[in-house]
C-alpha cells in the first residue's frame, strides 16, 4: 500500500460502491446459493424443496455417468494443455531465433487469440464435415472413415484439435515475451560455455522458463475446463447423446436441460472446490516467481 | 548456419498456415454460393459472390434465425463488447483508487470480498446465476447481458497492481499543491493510465464480445442475439437444411471474428503488454 493515503469519511465507500454491490449479487449470492442448493433436492415442479445432506454428492460421485465425463476431461485437458504448450514453445523459440520477418511471424501466431471458442467450434464442424469437409476427406484418403458426433473417438479428436488450435497464440504470446526477458548476458555466457544450440535450450533456457510454464499449465488446466464450453457445445451440436463431454457442459446438460438442480448444484461445487484448488496453487506459484527475480 | 535458419523460417511458417488456412477457408467458402460449396465442398479460391453473400446475411433475416438479420446481430456484439469493456474499466478503476490510495475502516476486508470473485469463474455458479438474474427481470436486456459479468474482478486487479507502481511522490506534490484526491484522480492519475486503459479495453472487448455461455442464457429474445451466441443457431440450421447454405453460415462467422481481430492485430503491442504484464 501506499505510505501517503487520503482519509475521507464517505468517498473510498461511494467509489467501491458500484464494484461491492456487483460482487454482492451477481458473485456472493449466486456462489452462497449454489453450495446450499446441493444440500438440497429440488421438486422439479417448483414445490418446495427438501434437505437431503449430502445425498447429491454421493449420487453424483457414484453416477458411471459422471466418472466417465470426469474421466474424459481429465484426458482432454491433458492433451489440451499438452499439445497446445509444446507447439507454442515450439514456435516461441523459433520466433525468438530468426531475425527476418520476426514482426509478421508474431502477429500471424497470435491473432486467433481473438477468436470466440464457438467460432473456432463452427469452423472445426464445417473442416470436420461428413460431406464438405476437406480435412474428413484428408482423413478418408488415409484411410480413417472420420465421423463427428457418430463416433465418440473422432468427436473427442476434433473437440481437441479445435481447443488446442484456439489456445496456441495464448501460449505463444506468453512463452515469447518470457524468452525475450531472459537476459542476454545469461544467454552469451551460455553460447561460450556450450555449443550445441538443443543442450543449451534444455539446460539454460527451459529452466529459466519454467515459472512461466507452470503459471500457463494453469492457465490451461482452467482454459480446458471451462473456456471449452462453446467448443464442446458447437462439435456435438448441442446434442450430447453420447458423445464425450466436459463436466462444465453437463452442469449445463443436467441443470438447464435435465432439470436436476442439486445434482448440477453439487457439480458445481465439486467444480468450485476443484477451481479453488488450482487458483491457490497459482498463487502459491506467482509468489515463488516473485521470489526468485 | 544458414541451414538452420531455413529449418526454423519452415517451422514458423507452418505454423502459421496452422492458424490462417482454416480462417481462409472459411473467408472463401463465404464468397461461394450455396449450391457450389454443397457439390464442391469448402474453398480455398475467390468466388465472386462476396457482395451476395454478405449483403443476404447483413441485411435479410433469413434462413439462420426467424427475426433478426446480421446487422441486429453486429450491433449487439458491439453493445456487449463496448458495454462489457467500459462498464469494467470504470468500475474497477474506481474500486482500485480506493484500495490502493484511501486508509479507511474495512478497506482490508472489501479488498478481500473482491478478491474471491476471481476464485471462481462464471461457469461454476451459472445455474444460480441465471435464476437471480431471472428474478430480477433483468432477461432478454442489455443490462442483464453486461452486468453480471462484470462481477468478476481482474480489471480491479490490474489497475490496483498498476497504481500501487505509481510514485508516491505524486500524491504527496499534488497534496502540497492542494490537491484533494478527486483532482488528483481526475487530473494526474487517469492521464497516467492511459496506456494501461487501452491496454485493458482491448483485453476486455474480445473478452465481452466473445462470450458465449452467458448470453445463451440470458437471450432468449432473438433481438438480443449476438453473434457469437448466435453461432448455435446457425449450426442447428445448417445441419437441418437440405441445401445447407454454407457459405451464408461461413459468412456470419467471419463476421463474428472480424473486429475482434482487427483489433487485437492493430494494437498489437499494447495488447501483448497488457496481457502480459496483467499477469504478475
Amino acid at each position: 500500500m501506499k505510505r501517503v493515503q487520503y482519509s475521507n469519511p464517505i468517498l473510498p465507500y461511494a467509489l467501491l460502491l458500484p464494484q461491492l454491490a456487483i460482487v454482492a449479487v451477481f458473485f456472493l449470492w449466486p456462489a452462497v446459493e449454489a453450495v446450499r442448493a446441493s444440500f438440497y433436492l429440488e421438486d422439479p415442479f417448483g414445490f418446495g424443496s427438501t434437505f437431503v445432506g449430502l445425498e447429491n454428492f454421493k449420487d453424483t460421485l457414484t453416477n458411471s455417468q459422471y466418472a466417465r465425463t470426469a474421466r474424459f476431461t481429465l484426458i482432454f485437458t491433458v492433451l489440451v494443455a499438452f499439445f497446445s504448450l509444446s507447439i507454442a514453445l515450439l514456435l516461441a523459440v523459433k520466433a525468438d531465433k530468426v531475425i527476418r520477418g520476426a514482426g509478421s511471424y508474431r502477429t500471424l501466431l497470435m491473432w486467433v487469440y481473438a477468436i470466440a471458442p464457438p467460432v473456432a467450434g463452427l469452423l472445426g464442424v464445417m473442416l470436420f464435415d461428413q460431406h464438405i469437409g476437406p480435412l474428413t476427406e484428408l482423413a478418408r484418403s488415409l484411410g480413417w472413415n472420420l465421423q463427428v458426433g457418430v463416433t465418440p473417438f473422432d468427436t473427442a479428436f476434433v473437440m481437441v484439435i479445435t481447443a488446442v488450435w484456439k489456445q496456441i497464440p495464448v501460449n505463444f504470446i506468453f512463452f515469447l515475451s518470457g524468452l525475450q526477458s531472459v537476459p542476454k548476458s545469461v544467454q552469451e555466457a551460455a553460447a561460450i560455455d556450450c555449443r550445441s544450440g538443443t543442450r543449451r535450450f534444455w539446460t539454460v533456457t527451459f529452466p529459466l522458463l519454467a515459472p512461466t510454464g507452470f503459471f500457463l499449465l494453469i492457465i490451461n488446466i482452467t482454459y480446458a475446463l471451462f473456456d471449452t464450453f462453446g467448443i464442446v457445445d458447437l462439435v456435438v451440436k448441442g446434442e450430447p447423446g453420447n458423445n464425450p463431454i466436459t463436466l462444465v457442459y453437463k452442469v449445463f446438460v443436467d441443470g438447464f436441460r435435465g432439470n436436476d438442480l442439486g445434482g448440477s448444484s453439487a457439480q458445481s461445487v465439486i467444480l468450485m472446490v476443484l477451481v479453488f484448488l488450482l487458483t491457490v496453487f497459482q498463487f502459491r506459484m506467482i509468489e515463488r516467481r516473485v521470489h526468485y527475480n | 548456419m544458414k541451414k538452420v535458419q531455413l529449418l526454423d523460417h519452415a517451422v514458423l511458417i507452418l505454423g502459421a498456415l496452422f492458424m490462417l488456412v482454416p480462417v481462409t477457408l472459411a473467408f472463401m467458402t463465404s464468397t461461394h454460393d450455396a449450391m457450389s460449396v454443397y457439390k464442391d465442398g469448402l474453398q480455398m479460391t475467390w468466388g465472386g459472390h462476396f457482395t451476395d453473400t454478405y449483403k443476404t446475411v447483413l441485411t435479410e433475416a433469413s434462413g439462420f434465425t426467424k427475426s433478426v438479420t446480421g446487422l441486429t446481430m453486429l450491433y449487439n456484439s458491439m453493445i456487449l463488447g463496448f458495454g462489457f469493456a467500459i462498464g469494467k474499466i470504470v468500475i474497477s478503476m474506481l474500486a482500485a483508487y480506493a484500495i490502493v490510495y484511501f486508509r479507511f475502516r474495512f478497506g482490508v476486508f472489501f479488498f478481500w470480498v473482491i478478491f474471491t470473485t476471481l476464485l471462481l469463474p462464471l461457469e461454476v455458479r451459472i445455474l444460480p446465476s441465471y435464476e437471480i438474474v431471472q428474478g430480477l427481470g433483468m432477461m432478454n436486456s442489455y443490462s442483464g447481458l453486461i452486468i453480471p459479468l462484470i462481477a468478476s474482478a481482474t480489471g480491479t486487479f490490474y489497475f490496483r497492481q498498476f497504481f500501487k507502481s505509481v510514485p508516491d511522490e505524486l500524491v504527496e506534490a499534488a497534496r502540497i499543491d492542494g490537491a484533494g484526491p478527486v483532482k488528483f484522480f481526475i487530473d494526474i492519475l487517469v492521464p497516467l493510465s492511459k496506456t494501461m486503459i487501452a491496454a485493458i479495453f482491448i483485453i476486455m472487448f474480445v473478452y465481452g464480445w466473445n462470450q458465449y455461455l452467458w448470453p445463451t442464457l440470458i437471450t432468449t429474445d432473438e433481438t438480443f442475439f449476438t453473434l457469437v451466441r448466435g453461432m448455435k443457431q446457425i449450426l442447428a440450421v445448417w445441419v437441418g437444411a437440405q441445401i445447407p447454405e454454407t457459405n451464408q453460415a461461413m459468412a456470419l462467422a467471419v463476421l463474428a471474428m472480424l473486429p475482434p481481430v482487427v483489433i487485437v492485430v492493430i494494437f498489437q503491442s499494447w495488447f501483448v503488454k497488457g496481457l502480459v504484464e496483467s499477469e504478475k
